[in-house]
């Protein structure tokens, strides 16, 4: 069998476990659009320029979702999978090593997408959501939930090395998510954080999957506020693209199949 | 033995985790086709010794050979073998102790994505009902019990048909029926050419299985030989026992035990009430081999 066959076996396979995990499947894919039912109940009104408190938290939670997908939930995974020797068992086999990550590629995109079209839709039929509405915004959508995705992706394959025992791993690595969530501008207006936390939150990617999805889903007008005083999608692109290339080479060089006691 | 008929060469193995030495100079030669039985106490470097030939842990010292293969070169950097390494895979069946289930999946599901792995793998239906695992075909695997799971452990080795087996411990958690099942499994993998290396805590199952036993102490194999052999186990003083006539149990031990029973019977006249005539068990010789090491 071919190994770009082996590799849809191995996706196939990997949403199969997702989907049939009852708690999994309800707390990934619903909890961007819990978070946008809870911030939608708090925040009414306008943050200015006449947009809406949930027209701009939707794309710190849309980017929040492809975060916990790519990294959180991956890092976690992998690293019980490395502590039960499901990774070893792999390693056990002619299997092309890299199907493995491909597998795990392709259940984080299913994940991924799903649980942004249910957000999108509770958003856009409770709170009025404006989803973008010209050819070059989705375009714009895609290539950056696609690059964020990945950047996410591989981030989570290389940290699921940190954690020592499957255990640990959920302590390790949910507060890394949770920081970078509060100084990214997910749950507030990014330009109202303090200077010295936008520069830190410029080094990792959150921040820039964000800044490019509000450049999707605000007016152009309204980029004047950011940062910057505009959306940059070309800095957005470069400061992506260097967290794959960092991530990778991260992976590459720092990935283990067996946990430290296996020697 | 010529490189042609020896599946596992091993000369002056070495192994060491920071102080502690796990194997010390190890020698080991396992022919094409044969039952290869590993025995020794925990710590005494049976599983170091079986994952360095499985290609999972690097050795400090000596020259391994495994089908060909020196097994350290399996996996490259980071678990990416080259495809001298992928072909060797391809030969090689590993039951490992306790690995990881897929908890979501099906027995079938998991049986059949692992066939896709090797060039010509055996019929995953087959497979499964050789292991005796049909009638749960479709169950969910964290619904297995824990020999089940082992057996599925069992059924994801042999898939692709290797040349050589190795299963660590592999009966752990059976019921005596299912474990006589499996003894007749590994008898056919023996017939149809598989070399097996076995590791176990069960001696009757290394007697029952086994061509050789070698047995690990202290990182050391102190021992080879036919189950039947081993440790002047044939040459080993006989211990006859009987019932006096006053329902007194005697016994004796000796070189010649068909000359003993033959003057009982000449003194009981015929039947020698509860005679037995008994060798050193393989767990007698073994037990003495391990204590005489420590």
């Amino acid at each position: 069998m071919s190994a770009a066959s082996l590799s849809l076996n191995q996706g196939g396979l990997e949403i199969r476990q997702f989907l049939r995990s009852r708690e999994q499947v309800t707390f990934t894919l619903a909890f961007p659009a819990i978070l946008i039912l809870v911030f939608g109940a708090i925040f009414k009104g306008t943050i200015g320029d006449g947009v809406t408190f949930t027209q701009y938290f939707v794309t710190g939670m849309i980017a929040t979702g492809l975060m916990t997908a790519g990294f959180q939930a991956l890092a976690i995974q992998i690293a019980i999978e490395r502590d039960r020797g499901v990774l070893k068992r792999f390693l056990g086999t002619p299997m092309p090593k890299w199907v493995y990550f491909a597998g795990k590629v392709l259940m984080v995109a299913f994940i991924a997408t799903l649980e942004t079209v249910i957000l999108l839709g509770v958003a856009t039929l409770l709170f009025g959501l404006h989803l973008p509405d010209t050819g070059t915004k989705w375009l714009t959508f895609l290539w950056v939930a696609a690059l964020g995705t990945t950047a996410c992706t591989l981030c989570g394959v290389a940290f699921s090395s940190v954690a020592h025992t499957g255990r640990s791993a959920s302590a390790v690595v949910t507060p890394v998510a949770l920081i970078l969530q509060f100084i990214s501008g997910v749950f507030f207006v990014f330009t109202d954080l303090p200077g010295w936390m936008q520069t830190v939150a410029s080094a990792f990617p959150l921040k820039w999957m964000c800044q490019g999805l509000r450049a999707v889903f605000l007016p152009a007008a309204f980029g004047a506020q950011e940062p910057g005083g505009g959306y940059h999608l070309g800095r957005v692109a470069l400061a992506l693209g260097a967290w794959c290339v960092l991530a990778l080479v991260l992976c590459l060089t720092t990935f283990r199949w067996t946990t430290k006691r296996d020697g | 033995m010529s490189s042609e008929e020896a599946a596992i060469r091993v000369r002056g193995l070495r192994k060491a985790y920071r102080d502690t030495v796990a194997v010390d100079g190890l020698d080991l030669d396992v022919a094409r086709g044969e039952t290869f039985a590993l025995l020794g106490p925990n710590g005494a470097g049976k599983t170091t010794t079986v994952e360095i030939l499985e290609g999972f842990r690097r050795r400090d010292a000596g020259e391994v050979t495994v089908l060909d293969l020196d097994p350290a070169t399996a996996n490259g950097a980071r678990g990416t073998g080259s495809d001298a390494a992928r072909r060797w895979r391809r030969r090689v069946g590993i039951v490992l102790q306790g690995t990881g289930e897929f908890d979501e999946l099906t027995v079938g599901e998991v049986v059949r994505h692992f066939a896709r792995f090797y060039p010509a793998p055996d019929d995953p239906a087959t497979v499964i009902d050789r292991v005796g695992l049909t009638a749960k075909t479709r169950s969910r695997t964290h619904t297995l019990s824990g020999g089940q799971k082992r057996r599925l452990d069992v059924a994801l080795g042999i898939v692709g048909r290797p040349e050589l087996l190795f299963l660590d411990e592999p009966t752990t958690g059976f019921d005596p029926e299912a474990r006589r099942d499996f003894w007749e499994l590994i008898r056919d993998l023996r017939t149809a050419g598989t070399t097996i290396v076995l590791t176990t805590h069960y001696l009757d199952e290394a007697e029952a299985l086994a061509d050789r036993v070698g047995v690990i102490a202290a990182g050391r194999l102190i021992a080879v030989g036919a189950p039947r052999s081993l440790g002047d186990r044939e040459s080993a003083l006989a211990t006859v026992s009987w019932r006096t006539g006053e329902g007194v149990w005697e016994s004796t031990e000796s070189a010649t035990p068909t000359a003993v029973v033959a003057d009982l019977a000449a003194r009981f006249g015929g039947e020698v009430p509860g005679l037995t005539v008994t060798r050193p068990t393989l767990e007698d010789v073994y037990l003495k081999m391990i204590g005489s090491t420590e």
